[in-house]
């Protein structure tokens, strides 16, 4: 299976590990094997080792080390953000922290709504049971 | 960043003034330790070798730390050291890509270490420069002068996100391809 995913600059990728995990960042610049500059609307451009990164399919136009501002347009321009939570790996995280930011009020409004959506398919279900049957 | 473990300082200083000589010539130089008081110490260690002073009979003026005046840039360092290996003396150029000197200093270390076995008190640097990319050496570094650079990751290894999420048996394979 060929490779989908390079690290070029302009890659966007997601940092899985460490202080800033669950950011997305630019590769803006490679420094050698195992380390890339990286680089974030809200952030310092910094050097992050690529264990750190999982790169994503969204890559984004940029040259060789951008300045802040140009960097800003063109993850405007390509629209990262929106791309990003379409996705289903960024809808997976989006539910994720949803899930986690939770109090007890909200889980037990979710176990009700669970109980409510079984109750509703079982009925379904049983509808089309005695349909098939009869 | 990550600290440092290597410093680079610069240490000014003195022959302490004499009958015989009122304004003793001043030095000054940039070399790196861990700590400014062994910074002090390399200080006499290499006057020592080149002037005929100690620290008995000197003084250090000045001791800065001198840092990184563009962290988010990469560079090519290159460094010339000498180093003590089992049977002698001998001299090295290599080359880093880093954003800092520092960082740079700290690869060189580390790597004399795992490739000549050598320790950081056998490892004199001699000089430090950033080369320009066209001077560059080692193929090493001139891989990466490339603007349109791409490749892939080839091996992925998947770490937990924290330590405490760690465990040693899994439930299914991970995939090692992204």
């Amino acid at each position: 299976m060929p490779f989908k995913r390079f690290v070029e600059i302009g890659r966007v990728a997601l940092v899985n590990y460490g202080k800033d995990y669950g950011r997305l960042v630019v590769i803006v610049d490679v420094v050698d094997q195992n380390r890339a500059l990286v680089d974030a609307p809200d952030m310092i451009r910094c050097q992050m080792n690529f264990k750190r990164l999982s790169l994503t399919d969204i890559k984004i136009d940029i040259k060789r080390v951008p300045k802040k501002a140009t960097l800003i347009k063109a993850m405007e321009e390509a629209d990262v953000k929106t791309k990003w939570e379409n996705s289903s790996w960024g809808k997976k995280l989006i539910v994720q922290k949803r899930r986690a930011a939770l109090n007890d009020f909200d889980r037990f409004k979710v176990m009700i709504a669970k109980i409510k959506r079984g109750g509703a398919i079982r009925q379904e279900l049983a509808k089309l049971k005695k349909a098939s049957t009869a | 960043m990550v600290a440092f473990r290597f410093h680079q300082y610069q240490v000014v200083g003195r022959a302490l003034p004499t009958p015989g000589d009122e304004h003793p010539k001043i030095y000054r130089m940039k070399l790196w330790a861990t700590n400014e008081v062994r910074a002090k110490s390399k200080f006499w260690y290499f006057l020592r070798k080149l002037k005929k002073v100690k620290k008995s009979n000197g003084q250090v003026l000045a001791i800065n730390e001198i840092f990184e005046r563009n962290p988010t840039t990469i560079k090519n360092y290159g460094i010339w050291l000498r180093y003590q290996s089992r049977t002698g003396y001998h001299n090295m150029y290599k080359e880093y890509r880093d954003t800092t000197l520092n960082g740079a200093v700290e690869q060189m270390y580390n790597e004399m270490a795992s490739r000549h076995r050598v320790r950081s008190p056998c490892i004199q640097i001699i000089k430090t420069a950033t080369v320009h990319f066209k001077l560059c050496k080692r193929d090493n570094t001139k891989q990466f002068h490339n603007a349109k650079i791409k490749f892939p990751l080839v091996y992925r290894k998947v770490r937990p996100p924290t330590r405490k999420l760690k465990t040693t048996f899994k439930a299914s394979r991970p995939n090692l391809l992204m």
